[in-house]
């Protein structure tokens, strides 16, 4: 059985270890190597990676890269807790649920660049946000931070990745056997303290899984913060991106690497807290 | 808690309704915006409000003034992204079935699968560049940008995969090898049809996460673009309502795909409900 077992495997495993192993252990050989004007050039040097710690911009963008994952994961956990605690244990029946979880994950299958710049009408000076807020008589004259801010960069995270956060923990919930929650109430448990003692816990899978998505895709953009923060901000990928532009491979690769020791560090630490892999693939 | 049947809906309910509102309205608000305006009038802006109605930013997009190749990225994106689903439904259903039970080397293969999900877009690029840059081959639609993008649809359709087979009740399979089908005729005959919506929906997202996607496909993309690429070059430096249309027509093409999808998973489970043969397989 295990034979066939193999087999099977095989298209995806070895597919997976053309287009991302190797290309992995390529981008690792690359950062040791040197480069001049128009090639790279194949040796082993530290200086890469040695110029890239000795730069205070990489720590600052570092620390601006990490800033937004913080706060875009806390409004994305918040946002995915509630919604899906909502549909899960308020919407009845199942055909209504369903349709409003439909609602909710449609536009992760339209593009996120649309969706992106979908926000400047509604941000900008003469956006319909603004011009809302004038005619209610709230502000005398339009607010600048809305649109090319850390504000916009932000939003347009929440509004990109927030379904990463519901799809999973709505998993998760749903699963819940309803009878553990009634056998809780009956025992007298207030509905916070059925939150806290058994949906928290028991959604840990689908939070843990939303967690890691959020953090991996915000530590790895370049095009909102490129396109929102109307180029006064910037982030890890975007400075590395602009290394690529200009054929600097070897620092861009440097660069790279050090990013996914870090992105793997923080997605380790989740699932030391919780262990996906068992209760995802029993 | 509110218990189905108690009658009165408790206050809970209805904050919680409120904020699920709100977040539908911050979901597809902005969008609505630009699909209205991608009607302006010919002299109309990036902003409301709009200077008359028409399609002429439309017309724009197949005109003259565009230096992109439209019609080109286009037909490019939708065969990229029938690829990409075909390899990734055959690859994700096979890997499923594999994975119904533990087999040297598992782990591992899930472990990638995760890492190349997570691994950030333009970093995996990167990669595949290099590699073909390596190889001597020139990198291109059907091949460097093929490849990259399967590292982002292998792994969701693995993931969809494994939640269909923790529904699929392994009974309807022992029934038909009792009744003496071998490997073969059980899995085309009884496991594949039992689990078709969640096969259409692995296609689903192979389809739409192909045809949208950019920041894998930016550098090993080779001498052509695709759709989203014309997109992204055009955030940069076009600033009239033509991008808005563009927006509003590939928005379009998406909600079709989708479309079609759900309905015929919906028709599927439709069809099972009243024979009454349902078997919690699907999704």
């Amino acid at each position: 059985m295990t034979r066939l077992h193999h087999l099977l495997a095989a298209p995806l495993a070895c597919l997976l270890l053309v287009f991302f192993g190797v290309p992995l252990v390529l981008v690792v050989t690359v950062s040791f190597f040197d480069f001049d004007q128009f090639d790279i050039i194949p040796t082993f040097v530290l200086t890469n990676y040695l110029e890239l710690f000795g730069s205070s911009l990489t720590y600052s963008l570092y620390a601006n890269t990490v800033k937004y994952a913080v706060i875009v994961w806390a409004l994305t956990l918040v946002i995915g807790f509630t919604v899906s605690y909502f549909l899960v244990f308020h919407v009845r029946p199942f055909l209504l649920q369903l349709a409003l979880f439909l609602v909710c994950t449609v536009p992760f299958w339209t593009s996120n660049v649309i969706r992106m710049i979908s926000w400047i009408p509604f941000l900008g000076r003469n956006g319909i946000f603004n011009q809302s807020l004038i005619a209610l008589g709230i502000v005398d004259q339009p607010l600048e931070f809305l649109l090319f801010s850390d504000f916009a960069v932000v939003i347009a995270y929440v509004h990109l990745f927030s379904l990463f956060m519901i799809v999973p923990i709505f998993n998760s919930m749903a699963r819940i056997d309803p009878a553990v929650i009634e056998a809780a109430v009956d025992a007298g448990a207030g509905r916070f303290r059925v939150i806290r003692e058994i949906v928290v816990p028991l959604s840990k899978t689908g939070i843990a899984m939303g967690s890691i998505f959020v953090v991996a895709l915000v530590m790895g953009d370049f095009f909102v913060v490129k396109i929102m923060s109307g180029g006064q901000s910037a982030s890890v990928v975007l400075a590395m991106s602009n290394e690529i532009a200009v054929l600097q491979y070897p620092p861009a690769a440097a660069s790279a690497v050090v990013l996914l020791l870090v992105v793997t560090a923080m997605v380790v630490g989740i699932l030391r807290i919780v262990d996906v892999r068992r209760e995802l693939a029993g | 808690m509110h218990r189905p049947g108690s009658g009165r809906r408790p206050w809970t309910f209805y904050a919680l309704a409120a904020f699920f509102g709100l977040y539908v309205l911050f979901l597809y608000g902005p969008m609505s915006a630009i699909f209205i305006l991608s009607f302006q009038g010919p002299t109309g802006g990036l902003t409301f409000p709009m200077n008359g109605v028409s399609l002429h930013w439309f017309g724009a997009l197949f005109g003259q003034q565009r230096t992109g190749d439209f019609a080109g990225s286009f037909t490019r994106s939708i065969l990229l992204a029938v690829i990409v689903l075909s390899i990734t439904v055959a690859a994700s259903v096979m890997a499923g079935l594999a994975f119904r039970r533990r087999f040297l080397g598992s782990t591992l293969v899930f472990y990638m699968a995760i890492f190349s999900l997570i691994i950030p877009g333009l970093l995996l690029g990167l990669g595949v560049g290099l590699m073909f840059q390596f190889l001597g081959i020139k990198p291109a639609w059907y091949s460097s940008a093929l490849g990259a993008q399967l590292t982002w649809t292998l792994p969701f359709g693995l993931l969809i995969m494994f939640a269909v087979f923790s529904r699929f009740n392994p009974f309807y399979e022992e029934a038909a090898r009792d009744l003496g089908a071998g490997y073969g005729q059980t899995l085309w005959n009884v496991v594949l049809p039992i689990l078709l919506p969640g096969i259409i929906a692995v296609a689903l997202f192979g389809f739409t996460l192909s045809y949208d996607e950019f920041p894998r496909t930016l550098i090993p993309i080779g001498s052509r673009n695709t759709l989203p690429l014309e997109i992204w070059a055009m955030t940069t430096n076009v600033t009239s309502p033509a991008l808005y249309a563009l927006g509003t027509l590939t928005t379009a093409v998406s909600f079709v795909v989708i479309a079609v999808a759900l309905t015929s998973i919906a028709l599927i489970q439709r069809r099972r409900t009243r024979r009454g043969t349902r078997t919690d397989a699907g999704d």
